[in-house]
């Protein structure tokens, strides 16, 4: 046998540090329009936060005091209707995806059908809740508008769910079946609570989404200067008043519209923040 | 195959009977029969890739949970046949415990992974569980070690405490037979030389099937020895004339270190 001939390492190390430097300019771009967005919002939207912002209702240009009471009230309400409705479907659709059908064909159909329901566009589920919901029933809600988001969240928690529970080693599953608990409560008290760090995050991040959905509000609930009083009726919130704000000609609107942009920015930052702190496993 | 049984003695726990298994179109098991002796503790050795956790996991229907693996034949315990349809499997998992090759325990506190069993089989008062919880850490030699913390996550734990701590979950249900998949080969000898002494302190009241790799350790902890090969079961024996005095010319190369 010949000797080994070397190749020379220099173009190996070039290699190296080219794929280095792309890989770091990407990530510093993407992290440069996050800073840009959250810089120009905070900078614009940072004047009209004050007292009345929070606690006094919509008002007419010009007039004071003027805040967003209403839109925040009602954001809130139908975001939490969007979660009791949208989390416990999606987990349990999930569960099954993982659980009880893994492997089988009925399974890969339903994930197909999750696959592209995620990837439908949101005016899309407004407009069908639109024609399930509101056409039906002659009127836009707010409870019609918490079930376009859940729609929109189901998918994403289904998705999340599955995921994570088929991470969890078959191993743990076993060893519960073994101490002669049933199915359910292997799935209940084992598997679901071994996942749940990375289920609250995908929880978090679906909430983080339809938290900023216009779209499909605007079919659904549309919009009311007015404290919701009740789901049944059109419901004030904060993504369809931004529009209307941000496009109106009166400069308080737009400065208005600017603060409540800050405010679901900061709002879904705290939340994931929150997510990813409070619940992170104390073992690691 | 057929093997005779080793000891005249023992009454039978568990026996198989022409036991196939197959999973989906690969069968690995072929017309197995075996004995565990109550309260002896048998040792289950072979190649990899013999059937020795195959069999082991036919004898609580653990198997079941994977769609494509299936068993046919016998398994009587206490003389009824557990692969009945009609078998409560859950009941059975009860008499039948197990403890797995990688500690799992569950992600729960030490005190609930071992009332974890305890809580779903029997009813208990708050009083008595926290006293059962603290015999089984006691019977698995691990109380001393985490008395102080009971409340702490059971993933905080070593790997060996963890393992023990899957042996005390298992033995608080007070089942009747433990199978144990190889259950030292993940962690260290220290923590093995305290699981082999636990096993020995299990004998006259589990009736063990352990599956190991370690010859030395099949010698040491058990009673009688079955070697298993290519699906098929070659030889079994008390353990002392099983490695001192091979019957079968395939146990003696294995045994002697010519294969496998």
């Amino acid at each position: 046998m010949n000797a080994l001939r070397p190749r020379p390492s220099t173009g190996r190390r070039m290699a190296d540090q080219s794929v280095r430097i792309l890989a770091v300019g990407a990530s510093l771009l993407g992290i440069f329009f996050l800073a840009w967005i959250l810089l120009e919002v905070s900078r614009r939207g940072i004047g009209a936060v004050n007292w009345d912002f929070f606690f006094a209702p919509p008002a007419p240009p010009g007039f004071a005091p003027a805040g967003l009471s209403a839109p925040i009230v009602g954001t809130l309400l139908m975001t939490g209707l969007s979660v009791l409705i949208g989390v416990p479907v999606g987990v349990l659709s999930g569960v099954f995806l993982s659980e009880v059908a893994r492997g089988t064909r009925l399974a890969a159909g339903v994930r197909f059908c999750i696959n592209v329901l995620m990837g439908v566009p949101s005016i899309i589920m407004g407009l069908f809740v639109y024609t399930i919901l509101v056409l039906p029933l002659g009127q836009f809600s707010g409870f019609a508008g918490a079930v376009s988001l859940a729609v929109i969240m189901l998918p994403v928690v289904a998705r999340t769910t599955d995921d994570m529970l088929t991470l969890v080693p078959n191993a743990l599953r076993e060893s519960a079946l073994a101490l002669g608990a049933p199915r359910w409560r292997v799935t209940f008290d084992v598997v679901l609570r071994a996942a749940k760090t990375g289920m609250i995050t995908g929880v978090v991040l679906a909430i983080a989404r339809v938290s900023g959905e216009t779209a499909p509000l605007l079919f659904t609930s549309l919009n009311s200067v007015y404290m919701p009083t009740s789901l049944a009726e059109p419901t004030s919130n904060l993504t369809v008043t931004i529009f209307n704000y941000a496009m109106s000609p009166y400069a308080d609107w737009q400065q208005m519209a600017w603060g409540a942009s800050l405010l679901i920015t900061v709002s879904v930052l705290g939340v994931t923040i929150f997510a990813r702190t409070a619940f992170r496993e104390r073992t690691k | 195959m057929t093997v005779a049984a080793q000891t005249n003695d023992d009454r039978t726990k568990i026996s198989t009977r022409n036991l196939n298994f197959s999973y989906g179109s690969q069968q690995a098991l072929f017309d197995n029969n075996l004995d565990l002796a109550e309260g002896k503790v048998t040792a289950i050795i072979g190649p990899s890739g013999c059937g020795k956790s195959t069999h082991l996991r036919v004898l609580n229907r653990i198997f079941e949970l994977y769609r494509d693996q299936r068993a046919q034949g016998e398994v009587l315990l206490d003389g009824k046949n557990i692969l009945d349809r009609r078998m409560d499997v859950l009941e059975l998992r009860k008499r039948v415990g197990m403890i797995f090759q990688k500690p799992t325990p569950f992600p729960m506190s030490v005190f609930d992974n071992v009332a974890y069993g305890l809580r779903m089989h029997y009813r208990v008062s708050r009083s008595e569980l926290g006293e059962r919880v603290e015999q089984a850490l006691r019977d698995a030699a691990l109380f001393d070690e985490v008395k102080d913390k009971l409340s702490q996550p059971g993933m905080a734990l070593s790997g060996g405490q963890q393992q023990r701590l899957c042996i005390a979950r298992a033995i608080a249900v007070e089942p009747e037979v433990l199978l144990m998949d190889e259950p030292t080969s993940a962690i260290d000898p220290v923590a093995t030389a305290r699981i082999e002494e636990l096993m020995a302190s299990f004998k006259g009241k589990y009736t063990v099937a352990i599956v190991t790799h370690n010859m030395q350790q099949a010698a040491r902890i058990s009673d009688i020895t079955a070697f298993f090969f290519k699906g098929y079961i070659v030889e079994v024996n008390n353990t002392t004339e099983f490695f001192t005095n091979p019957k079968n010319k395939q146990t003696e190369d294995y045994i002697t270190g010519r294969f496998g």
